[in-house]
C-alpha cells in the first residue's frame, strides 16, 4: 500500500477515536467545561498535560531545529522540560489549593482588582493566540504533504475536528481526547526513532544509540557527525555557535515561560487534591521526557543521514522523497556550479541546497527508507500533537472570555447555563480566528512559539510567584509589573523580529541577547517593578493576606469554584 | 484558650512553610546545577570528559539534565507527602 492510503487509514481511524471520546465526555455544566469536573486522576492528568504541552513545535519542529543547530538546540530541550520543575515546586500545588478556574481568576482575586484581572486576560489572549498560530501551520503542513490536499482544506478539516470536541466537551472532552492523543503521538514518535537507531547503531534505545558507535565502523556516531559538519564548514555538531549568555537567557525564558503558560497551568485545576497536582506534574514531565530525550537522538540520526544521502551526490539520483518535498518548496536545490551534484556546505555563495528544518521529522522515516505505514504513523502523530495543543489553547481563550470577562465583570448574574453557552460561542469564535492564522501562517513553527514563552515569562510568572511567596505584594506592584513586563517584551520582539521602532540587527541586541532570550530580561524587569512599587504603596487587605496563608497549607483543598 | 490554640496553629503553619522553603531551595539548587552550570556555563570544561560516545557537557545539555528534572519532581512529591503527614496537613 502507498504512503497516502496508509495515511488516510490511520488519520481517519485516530480522528474517529477522538470524536467518539468527545461524544462520550460531553460537558453538562461550566465546572465540567472549565475544569473537567475537578475529578481527573493524576495519571490521566499527566498524560493529558503531556499532550496539551507537546505541540506541533515539539513533535514536528524541535528535532529538526536541533538537527540544524546541534548543541544550540539544547535551549529547547532544557527550557521546555526544566519549566516543569518550576511548575511542580512553585506554582501547581498552590494554585490547586486556591481552587479557581483560570489564571486571571487567581490574579484578580489575589490582587483584589478587576484591572489586574483584565490585564491578565489580555496577557492570556496574546500568549494563546501567538501559540495557536504555530499549531495551525503544523496541521496544514501534514495535510498538504501526506494527504495531498490543499493546505487551506487541511486547516479547515483540523478546525472542524477541534471545534467538535472542544465545543462539545470543553475541558472534560479535551482531557480524555488528549490522553488518547498522547498515546498516538508518542507511539508515532518512538517507532521510527527505534527503527533508525537499530539501523544506524544497532541499539534499540535511541537515547543510548545516539552515544553509540556507527554500525560496522569503529567511530562514535557523534564524532562522525562532528567530522562531517566541520568538513562542510558548519560548526561542530556538539559545539554550537550561539554565545553562552544567549543560550543561558533563552533557556531561562523557555523554562519560566513554560511555568507561566495558562493552558498548562489550568490542567492542574482538574485534579482532586493538592498532592495530586504535585504528582501529576511529575507524571507529565515523565511522559514529556520520553519524547524530549528521544528528539535529540533523532536529530543526530537525521542530520547524519541527510548529509550522507545528499552531499556530493548526483541530483538525478536523489530518492523519491527529495522531489516530493521539492514540490512543496521546503527543499530547494540550485545547481550553482552546474556540475549536476549537490554541494551542501555552510558557505552561502557555494551552497546549493536549502532544507526547511520543519520537515526533518516528517522526512526522516523516508530518508531512512522505513516502511510506508511508519511514515503514515508519523503524519498522524503530528496531527495529534497539533490538535491537542490547539484544543487546550482554544479552551483558555474561550474561558477567558466567558468566565473572566463576562461572568466576573460584565454580567455577574449570568446563569450557569448561559455561561456555558457563552463559553461554547467564544470557543467557536476562537476556532475561526485560529483557522485564519492557519491559512495565513506566520513563518517558522518553533520560532513563533518561542516568542509566546517570552510573553508568558514576562507577564504571568512573576505575578503568580509573588502572589504566593510574597504576602506583602499588592495590586499596584503586580499590575505595574505585568504591564511593564509584557510591553518591554513586545517592544523588543517587534523591534528586532519585525523591524518596528527603527528595527535593529543582531549586532545591536542588548548584551547580545536575542528576542527569544529577552523574556528572561522582561521577567526580571517585571519582578523589579513589582517589588519596588509595592514597597511604596499600601499593603493588601487583611483578608487577602489570609488567602495567601491559606494556599500555603495543602489540606482541605475544596473543589474548584466560581 | 482559643487565642493560645490559634497561636499554636500559626506557629505550626510557619514551621511547615519554612521546611517547605528549605526543600525548595535544595531542589532548585540541583535544578540550576545540572542545567545552567553543567549544561551551559561549564559545558566546554565538561566536554573534555567523555561518557562513551558523548562529551559530558553535551550529554548534560541534551539528556542528563532532563533525567534529573524528572527525578527532582518525584523526590519533591515524596518529601512533601511526608511533610504533610508530619504536620497533619494530609487530609
Amino acid at each position: 500500500m502507498t504512503v497516502q492510503i496508509w495515511t488516510y487509514i490511520i488519520v481517519v481511524a485516530t480522528f474517529t477515536l477522538y470524536i467518539g471520546i468527545a461524544i462520550w465526555a460531553r460537558a453538562g455544566s461550566t465546572k465540567e467545561f472549565y475544569v473537567a469536573g475537578g475529578g481527573v486522576s493524576p495519571l490521566a492528568n499527566g498524560l493529558a498535560t503531556a499532550a496539551d504541552w507537546m505541540s506541533a513545535a515539539s513533535f514536528l519542529g524541535m528535532a529538526g531545529l536541533i538537527s540544524f543547530n546541534g548543541y544550540d538546540g539544547s535551549v529547547y530541550l532544557m527550557g521546555w522540560t526544566g519549566g516543569y520543575v518550576l511548575l511542580a515546586l512553585l506554582l501547581a500545588p498552590y494554585l490547586r489549593k486556591f481552587g479557581k478556574f483560570t489564571v486571571p481568576d487567581f490574579i484578580g482575586d489575589r490582587y483584589y482588582s478587576n484591572i489586574a484581572r483584565t490585564v491578565a486576560v489580555i496577557c492570556a489572549l496574546i500568549v494563546s493566540f501567538t501559540y495557536v498560530a504555530g499549531q495551525m501551520r503544523g496541521v496544514g503542513l501534514v495535510f498538504s504533504r501526506f494527504l495531498e490536499v490543499d493546505i487551506n482544506t487541511g486547516v479547515f478539516i483540523g478546525m472542524i475536528i477541534v471545534l467538535f470536541y472542544a465545543v462539545l466537551g470543553g475541558m472534560k472532552g479535551i482531557t480524555y481526547t488528549q490522553v488518547a492523543q498522547y498515546c498516538v503521538l508518542i507511539f508515532a514518535f518512538m517507532v521510527p526513532a527505534i527503527f533508525i537507531s537499530i539501523q544506524m547503531t544497532g541499539n534499540p534505545i535511541p537515547q543510548l544509540g545516539m552515544g553509540g558507535k556507527v554500525t560496522g565502523e569503529s567511530v562514535y556516531l557523534l564524532d562522525k557527525l562532528d567530522g562531517l559538519s566541520t568538513d562542510l564548514g558548519f560548526a561542530a555538531y556538539t559545539d554550537g555557535s550561539k554565545s553562552m549568555i544567549d543560550v543561558f537567557f533563552i533557556t531561562a525564558a523557555l523554562m519560566v515561560g513554560t511555568a507561566g503558560l495558562p493552558h498548562v497551568i489550568v490542567r492542574f485545576f482538574t485534579v482532586p487534591k493538592v498532592k495530586d497536582a504535585r504528582k501529576s506534574a511529575g507524571y507529565a514531565l515523565l511522559f514529556i521526557a520520553i519524547l524530549y530525550t528521544t528528539a535529540p537522538a533523532i536529530s543526530v540520526f537525521a542530520r547524519t543521514n541527510l548529509i550522507d544521502t545528499v552531499s556530493e551526490k548526483e541530483y538525478s539520483e536523489m530518492p523519491a522523497w527529495f522531489s516530493k518535498w521539492e514540490t512543496t518548496g521546503l527543499i530547494t536545490f540550485d545547481d550553482k556550479n552546474s556540475d549536476g551534484k549537490i554541494q551542501y556546505v555552510a558557505d552561502e555563495t557555494v551552497n546549493e541546497l536549502t532544507v526547511d528544518p520543519d520537515i526533518m521529522v516528517l522526512a526522516n522515516p523516508e530518508i531512512a527508507r522505513l516502511p510506508n505505514w511508519v511514515i503514515a504513523l508519523v503524519a498522524a502523530g503530528g496531527l495529534a500533537a497539533a490538535l491537542s495543543t490547539a484544543a487546550g489553547l482554544l479552551l483558555v481563550i474561550s474561558t477567558s472570555v466567558s468566565h473572566d470577562l463576562i461572568k466576573k465583570q460584565l454580567k455577574p448574574d449570568i446563569s450557569d447555563k448561559n455561561e456555558l453557552i457563552a463559553a461554547r460561542l467564544s470557543a467557536v469564535v476562537a476556532v475561526v480566528i485560529a483557522g485564519y492564522f492557519g491559512i495565513n501562517p506566520p513563518d517558522f513553527v518553533a520560532a513563533t512559539v518561542a516568542l509566546a514563552f517570552g510573553l508568558a515569562a514576562a507577564s504571568f510568572f512573576p505575578a503568580i510567584i509573588l502572589g504566593i511567596f510574597d504576602k506583602r505584594m499588592n495590586k499596584e506592584g503586580a499590575i505595574a509589573g505585568m504591564v511593564v513586563g509584557i510591553l518591554s517584551m513586545l517592544f523588543y520582539m517587534l523591534k528586532f523580529k519585525f523591524q518596528w521602532f527603527g528595527g535593529g540587527t543582531e549586532a545591536e541586541w542588548w548584551f547580545g541577547i536575542s528576542p527569544e532570550g529577552f523574556g528572561t530580561v522582561a521577567m526580571l524587569i517585571n519582578f523589579i517593578f513589582s517589588i519596588i512599587i509595592s514597597k511604596f504603596t499600601p499593603p493588601p487587605p487583611e483578608e487577602v493576606q489570609e488567602i495567601v496563608e491559606n494556599i500555603r497549607i495543602p489540606s482541605n483543598a475544596g473543589d474548584a469554584t466560581h | 484558650m482559643l487565642h493560645i490554640l490559634l497561636i499554636i496553629a500559626m506557629e505550626k503553619h510557619k514551621k511547615y512553610w519554612r521546611e517547605n522553603l528549605k526543600y525548595l531551595a535544595i531542589l532548585l539548587a540541583i535544578w540550576f546545577l545540572v542545567s545552567y552550570v553543567f549544561g551551559i556555563i561549564l559545558v566546554e570544561q565538561l566536554n573534555t570528559i567523555r561518557l562513551g560516545g558523548f562529551k559530558l557537557g553535551f550529554w548534560f545539555a541534551q539528556q542528563g539534565s532532563i533525567y534529573v528534572f524528572v527525578i527532582l519532581i518525584f523526590v519533591y512529591v515524596r518529601l512533601m507527602n511526608k511533610l504533610d503527614k508530619k504536620y497533619g496537613y494530609d487530609t
